[in-house]
């Protein structure tokens, strides 16, 4: 019991802490390391489909995360059941999952096995690609352990643990307790994915150039 | 109310290809003191090509393939050759027009080490060439930074030259029409540039006091369009930090009033730093005109009269400083490219407005003279002067024309004037050259002398910015306030900056294979 409080309710916050407090000291500190470490120019061959691929399948897998996690069942329930809820959510994510795996698949390939890329990578960047991919993997495992049950209460109990941490509830541990290994070894892994994220390429993220659309013309000058 | 230019100075530069001997004395005095770090090797801020030939990388003068530059819309609005910034952001993950590292080279090193370690054997020990990215045995040398030098390789690939359209080429194949030209190329800190407009993070900018263009290397995010948005292919991607660097200009030299390096050691003098002073509300203008060919004339009409009292004042009222006032009035560059016509830039038709600009090279006449006061053509010179033209011009012949036709007066008239003691004034005539336009020239060109070449003003302290709020900043304090961020350690422990040109190929294979680890010191480098 202390065991789940400790990873379920503690550990979230812990998590998110590292997240913000480590992600803006580099911010702030360390501009120059802050970037996307493509390595794009040593390599292309398979580098395009497999990047591509990667990048926008995981972009709307995020996001339907976000969505589906964060969206309480009030907001929701009039447009869509959980149990319907709970098929779309298997049926979009495991085809983004595959398209992602696919991408991923190429990237892990390319990233041990193409000797340029290989000799010019960082410890970091093989250990975050291969805790992104092993993440990935498990949250398609979940698809299997979905299809056991398709009453949607098991995702209801994992968008409740989460919207419950967001409101700061000190009980919502208690949510998962009926919650299967696999989704429970997801979720760690993908909070254990937060805490990396600042000391790795992941921070890229954050610098996201949409401004670009928005800037005035083209040109920029300074003094 | 009449019409208000916004006058900004620039630091131009003008190469007189007429009296480059293709030493490369410019590239390696710029390598090493700006690339000589792991990365970079492969970098050139400065490089020489022998031309015609395919360049470094390959072929980087094709638009069509390599899609930097500038192009108009249907309405004639100037945008992005590689595309919309939509577009743009939309191949941010791999970007399709990005130049790999074999379209430059691999950087490699040899295999000293096994000179002397190698065992006892029957055959001479060799030592084999190392790829600088992996660490590893190169089976073979396939490119390097000047793999065309003094036209080696077959014709049929050096005349896939970009330049070479609407040439027959096939007859420059044959030995006795064969020519050549040396080409130093660096950033050309143009006036629209195309990597400050293709940058997503907003991370390259234009100086406004002397236009050199430069990458925030702290906002560099690594997004890789400034590679392939530059029609010049002078950023470089630096695949261990990640993120792009390109020549800057020595501004720390040039704020000092000092040359360029490459410019300084031109053991050939054949490089001049000026100012100019120009209307940057005419940028837009000026690069979107409709016919490439006009391109030429529309960027001289953007350059105003340093001599002029209403530019003077008007200069005045922007905050151009007095000393750069007066070195515009001394500028060479306005005098090579102005007054007498004879300097171009390179590629007008990219629509960068480049401010790096070059002055055709003579090349032997190609027919009998019947005796010496035959003035020479310069339509049977052995460099076309078509090839000039497309090379500086967009392919408008009539100004390369008249340039070579000066540069070749200009001799005849020296000649004549030292050799036979007569000053011809008819050669002068025929190419609208006075006796005084001919000695400046003369004097310039020709002679060259230090202080002619190179008209720098010094940098001025309301640039700097309030440098007092910066005291007692640094010192005796925690942290890494007075870094440049450029961290020699990685989160993990690992050090990451290591020095290739202290004899090493490979950060792997350093603590193993390094004779003199004391010479890898962690080099700083910051662009800003």
């Amino acid at each position: 019991m202390y065991l789940n409080f400790f990873l379920f309710q503690l550990y979230p916050y812990i998590a998110l802490t590292v997240f913000i407090v480590a992600t803006w000291i580099r911010y702030d500190r360390d501009q120059y390391s802050w970037n996307a470490r493509s390595s794009q120019i040593l390599s292309d061959r398979w580098f395009v489909v497999g990047n591509n691929l990667f990048h926008w399948s995981v972009i709307l897998i995020l996001s339907a995360h976000f969505v589906g996690l964060l969206t309480p069942e009030a907001v929701y329930k009039s447009i869509i059941s959980p149990e319907h809820k709970q098929i779309m959510a298997m049926i979009v994510g495991g085809t983004l999952g595959v398209i992602c795996f696919i991408g991923m698949t190429i990237l892990v390939l390319r990233r041990l096995f193409n000797s340029r890329v290989r000799a010019t990578s960082r410890v970091s960047d093989i250990v975050i690609l291969l805790a992104v991919y092993v993440q990935l993997t498990l949250g398609i495992a979940t698809i299997h352990t979905s299809a056991q049950h398709l009453d949607g209460v098991e995702m209801e109990a994992l968008a409740n643990w989460v919207q419950h941490l967001a409101i700061l509830d000190s009980d919502a541990y208690l949510y998962l307790n009926h919650v299967s290994l696999i989704f429970k070894i997801h979720v760690l892994w993908g909070m254990t994915l937060f805490v990396l994220f600042p000391f790795t390429r992941l921070v890229h993220i954050v610098s996201v150039p949409l401004k670009y659309i928005t800037r005035t013309g083209y040109q920029i000058v300074r003094k | 109310m009449t019409y208000q230019p916004k006058i900004r100075a620039q630091i131009g530069m003008v190469l007189n290809l007429d009296k480059c001997i293709g030493c490369h004395t410019c590239s390696v005095s710029c390598k090493n003191v700006w690339t000589s770090r792991k990365g970079v090797e492969y970098a050139w801020f400065n490089n020489v090509e022998t031309k015609p030939g395919v360049g470094f990388p390959n072929n980087w003068e094709d638009q069509e393939r390599w899609k930097g530059g500038w192009d108009l819309t249907r309405g004639g609005r100037l945008k992005l050759k590689q595309g919309s910034k939509l577009k743009i952001l939309a191949t941010l993950f791999a970007n399709p027009n990005l130049p790999q590292i074999d379209d430059y080279y691999e950087p490699f090193t040899f295999d000293f080490q096994h000179l002397q370690n190698a065992p006892k054997s029957k055959t001479t020990p060799v030592a084999t060439p190392l790829s600088v990215i992996t660490g590893k045995a190169m089976k073979k040398i396939t490119k390097g930074p000047n793999w065309e030098d003094m036209l080696s390789g077959e014709f049929s690939k050096r005349s896939v030259d970009y330049n070479f359209n609407d040439i027959a080429k096939e007859m420059y194949g044959k030995f006795e029409n064969t020519f050549m030209m040396y080409l130093p190329r660096l950033c050309e800190h143009c006036l629209n540039p195309a990597c400050v407009a293709s940058c997503p993070s907003g991370a390259i900018y234009k100086r406004e006091q002397d236009g050199i263009v430069l990458i925030d290397q702290d906002k560099c995010r690594g997004w890789r369009m400034c590679v392939s948005g530059c029609p010049y292919k002078k950023i470089y991607f630096n695949w261990e930090s990640n993120k792009s660097e390109k020549c800057i200009f020595c501004y720390p030299r040039i704020e000092s009033g000092e040359p360029t390096l490459c410019a300084e050691t031109c053991v050939g003098r054949i490089r001049t730093l000026g100012v100019l002073l120009y209307d940057a509300n005419k940028i837009a203008e000026a690069a979107s005109v409709t016919d490439t060919k006009d391109l030429y004339a529309a960027q001289l009409d953007m350059f105003l009269d340093p001599h002029d009292p209403e530019v003077i004042r008007l200069a005045r009222a922007e905050g151009v400083p007095e000393s750069w006032l007066e070195a515009a009035k001394k500028s060479p560059i306005y005098k090579m490219a102005i007054d007498w016509k004879v300097a171009f830039p390179l590629h007008p038709e990219y629509r960068t407005l480049p401010m790096v600009w070059y002055i055709p090279p003579l090349s032997p006449i190609q027919q009998t003279l019947e005796s010496h006061n035959v003035f020479p053509d310069n339509e049977s010179m052995r460099i076309p002067a078509k090839y000039l033209a497309n090379l500086l011009t967009a392919g408008n012949v009539a100004p390369v024309h008249l340039a070579l036709s000066r540069m070749l007066a200009m001799r005849n008239f020296m000649r004549g004037k030292h050799v036979e003691g007569i000053s011809d004034l008819s050669i002068l005539e025929k190419v609208g050259l006075t006796e005084n336009m001919v000695n400046e020239m003369y004097r310039y060109m020709a002679i060259a002398n230090y202080e002619d070449r190179f008209v720098i003003p010094t940098s001025h302290s309301e640039y700097a910015g309030d440098a007092f709020g910066t005291r007692s900043g640094c010192g005796f304090s925690a942290g890494n306030c007075s870094s440049n961020g450029d961290n020699p350690v990685d989160v993990f422990g690992k050090t990451h900056k290591v020095n290739f040109f202290g004899g090493n190929p490979s950060s792997k294979a350093q603590s193993a294979q390094n004779p003199n680890p004391q010479i890898n010191i962690p080099q700083n480098e910051s662009q800003e």
